[in-house]
């Protein structure tokens, strides 16, 4: 009796230690719309090369009607990531004017995912004005201006609200701090307006300001949000880490993308309360799904920064590097850097890199 | 609004340029008013020296007149939101603009508290006070100035009266700030109107509307929605319309796209940033805010460079570029022209250059060359 007791205490928890001592991890895979299933099988297929331990479990998010009634992400897909802690997606489209939001925004409530990281390198091989760049913007992604909360007052004067709550604001400064001490970065600038939203803006950099204090070893610095935007196109190397709210930080981050090559090129990772999603910020490419043209970059080097976040950090290494190598060799491009190679190509070159450095 | 368009486009019909026989028909104007010396002849002008280095910059521009001759008679106020015990009462500033019409102005800090709680930044209040509307910024390649972007020649049209900078905000629990950003569809219009108008008059082809109603969709819908009203009114410009954080992608990798740009002020205030970034930075590029009745020219890009104050550094070609405009809206165009074509031999020359621009030279050192290829 006592034995059957005993067994039943035990049990559940040596499967459990054997479910997280496994060396495969699960992972959330949405291939997306237009161009991201080709872009997702590259990555799956780079990643089988590399062997690197994660098995994918590949949702579909298409809209299905709920039981309110309205359309939504699918209670597998919610289930899924909610298990996983951690997901990879493609590019999704937003149909205009179906009467469902934005699924980028439902994931994104879903899983409370507050920061935005966008690190913003400069590739060589793929040439443009800037050589220099490197730097990581991360972006309160809950409030800030896109609250949704508008009203019209009267006929013809519209109010939109920007919310600025010190709890989201406290948990990205200390996550931008944490981000910079973990990756060696040297300093983190606060972006801001608060000389002209002074209590909302004010308040934000209060938040940056404390959370400074607890990260002695990182520099930090206070810039207003149109000196970074002057000093950015003329001289992008002065900048490091940047931290800023919601509409800067969307503004910002594409415009360093721009600097490096566009949004193909660059990776982004969505981290959250309740687990992490790492995604490619590119549209769909309706245009050219399905002809084997689309560039993967920017979705493997997202799901490289998902290795990161997970401490596979060597198998990010090498594939990273093979894909900066096969992009500076300059031979298969696919046609957005200028180049002729088809996506497989691209993908087939980096797969050997990657097993040549096994 | 059928009388605001029209002052609109006197105020800008301004800009044109204009022949030879024109100028000397100036200088023969100008001949006799020296041999007459009448005070009354001189076009009075307000002064706002500003922040920072602005009181150094206008100083070059106050030289460079002087050697001209330029018939400008200053009215200088000192106001400043950092330094109150020195500054000017706003009513006599904002009564000064509105008698004279005309002013240049250096930029004024706005420090990131008050001590009194005030909310709004004494540059929102002359701005108010005068109904300033729209900034116009001429952001253009300057020759002899290495940048990254070459060609770049665009005009941002910024609504500066409402938006985000309505310095309405509210803390409603601890912790919890909500901030008010107004549109009202009367002001929309009326810049997508300037801005439609100023395209016309400036032989311009296409006008884009700078917006982010993906996401805030009843404000800055109702900004895009009055841009698209105003440009059915104008058939023979074209529209294009584009979200902000896209914009600013393509204006740093292809700016030549862009020509005319309406924005609300907060994104204004972004693109004309980075766009002077583009061309050379803050030292470089001029502009205009307009108001029914009045002008008051100041440099594009705003900031007060502070950190250079005393050291002679500062470039003062984004204050002379402003008085060359603030000359041609005055009507002195002869001297306008002679004092451009100083600061375009100046900069093609190369030689003597300020820090910002890669040169050792001081700001001094500038104006003197400045004077000294006026011809």
């Amino acid at each position: 009796m006592a034995a059957q007791w005993i067994r039943r205490v035990i049990s559940p928890k040596i499967g459990r230690t054997r479910f997280y001592s496994s060396d495969v991890k699960k992972c959330t895979l949405i291939p997306g719309d237009g161009i991201g299933p080709e872009i997702s099988a590259a990555v799956q297929k780079i990643f089988d090369a590399a062997k690197v331990p994660i098995e994918w479990e590949s949702v579909d998010v298409t809209p299905v009607r709920g039981p309110d009634g309205l359309f939504g992400i699918p209670q597998a897909a919610i289930d899924s990531i909610n298990r996983n802690q951690i997901g990879l997606k493609g590019p999704l489209m937003t149909p205009v004017g179906k009467g469902h939001r934005s699924l980028n925004l439902a994931l994104r409530k879903e899983f409370n995912l507050y920061a935005n990281v966008r690190p913003c390198r400069s590739l060589e091989g793929y040439k443009t004005l800037y050589d220099d760049v490197n730097v990581v913007t991360i972006r309160e992604n809950t409030e800030g201006e896109y609250s949704g909360i508008e009203h019209e007052i009267v006929d013809g004067v519209v109010q939109s609200i920007k919310l600025i709550t010190e709890e989201a604001s406290r948990r990205v400064a200390e996550f931008a701090f944490q981000y910079a001490q973990d990756n060696n970065r040297k300093k983190v600038t606060a972006v801001h307006k608060a000389n002209i939203m002074r209590m909302s803006d004010g308040l934000f950099l209060k938040c940056c300001r404390e959370a400074a204090s607890k990260f002695p070893s990182v520099k930090f610095e206070e810039k207003y949000l149109d000196t970074v935007c002057l000093t950015m196109v003329q001289d992008p190397q002065q900048y490091d880490v940047l931290v800023m709210p919601n509409l800067y930080g969307d503004i910002l981050s594409d415009m360093c993308a721009g600097l490096v090559g566009g949004l193909g090129l660059t990776p982004s990772g969505n981290i959250g309360l309740n687990g992490a999603l790492f995604e490619s910020v590119h549209g769909t490419a309706p245009d050219i799904a399905g002809q084997d043209k689309a560039n993967p970059t920017a979705l493997l080097l997202s799901a490289v920064m998902m290795l990161k976040y997970m401490g596979l950090n060597d198998h990010a290494r090498i594939i990273e590097h093979a894909a900066y190598d096969t992009i500076k060799e300059a031979k298969y491009l696919t046609g957005d850097l200028g180049g002729t190679a088809k996506c497989s190509e691209y993908t087939d070159a980096i797969c050997k890199r990657v097993i040549a450095a096994k | 609004m059928a009388l605001l368009a029209r002052k609109v486009c006197k105020v800008l019909a301004q800009a044109a340029p204009k022949g030879p026989v024109a100028r000397t028909f100036h200088l023969g104007v100008v001949y006799q008013q020296d041999v007459g010396v009448q005070k009354e002849s001189k076009t009075k002008c307000t002064l706002i020296p500003g922040d920072g280095v602005g009181p150094e910059l206008v100083y070059s521009v106050q030289e460079v007149f002087k050697a001209a001759n330029v018939p400008i008679e200053f009215e200088t106020f000192f106001l400043s939101e950092v330094n109150p015990t020195l500054s000017a009462p706003l009513e006599r500033v904002s009564g000064s603009i509105a008698k004279n019409r005309v002013c240049l102005k250096g930029i004024l800090a706005t420090p990131d508290h008050s001590h009194t709680g005030e909310l709004q930044t004494l540059n929102m209040k002359l701005r108010r006070s005068l109904d300033l509307y729209s900034n116009v910024v001429h952001v253009k390649s300057l020759p002899g100035i290495k940048s990254r972007h070459q060609n770049v020649d665009c005009v941002i049209i910024r609504e500066q009266t409402e938006g985000e900078y309505s310095a309405l905000e509210h803390e409603s629990v601890k912790g919890v700030v909500e901030c008010l950003k107004i549109v009202t569809a009367t002001k929309s219009q009326r810049i997508a109107k300037f801005a439609f108008d100023y395209a016309t008059r400036n032989n311009r082809k296409k006008v884009t509307c700078v917006h982010k109603a993906n996401i805030m969709k009843l404000g800055d819908g109702l900004f895009l929605r009055s841009c698209e009203e105003i440009a059915k009114l104008y058939p023979r410009i074209q529209f294009e319309k584009m979200i902000v954080d896209n914009c600013t992608m393509q204006m740093v990798s292809n700016p030549r796209q862009f020509d005319v740009m309406v924005t609300p002020n907060l994104y204004g205030n972004i693109v004309d940033n980075l766009a002077s970034g583009l061309v050379g930075g803050a030292g470089v590029v001029a502009g205009a805010s307009f108001s029914a009745e009045c002008v008051v020219f100041e440099p594009g890009a705003r900031h007060t460079y502070s950190e250079a104050v005393g050291k002679n550094v500062a470039n003062p070609t984004a204050m002379l570029l402003c008085s060359v405009k603030l000359l041609n809206h005055v009507n002195l165009r002869t001297y306008a022209e002679q004092i451009r074509d100083a600061i375009n031999r100046v900069l093609n020359d190369g030689k003597v250059r300020t820090k910002d621009l890669g040169g050792q030279s001081s700001a001094t050192d500038f104006t003197k060359a400045i004077i000294y290829s006026l011809r």
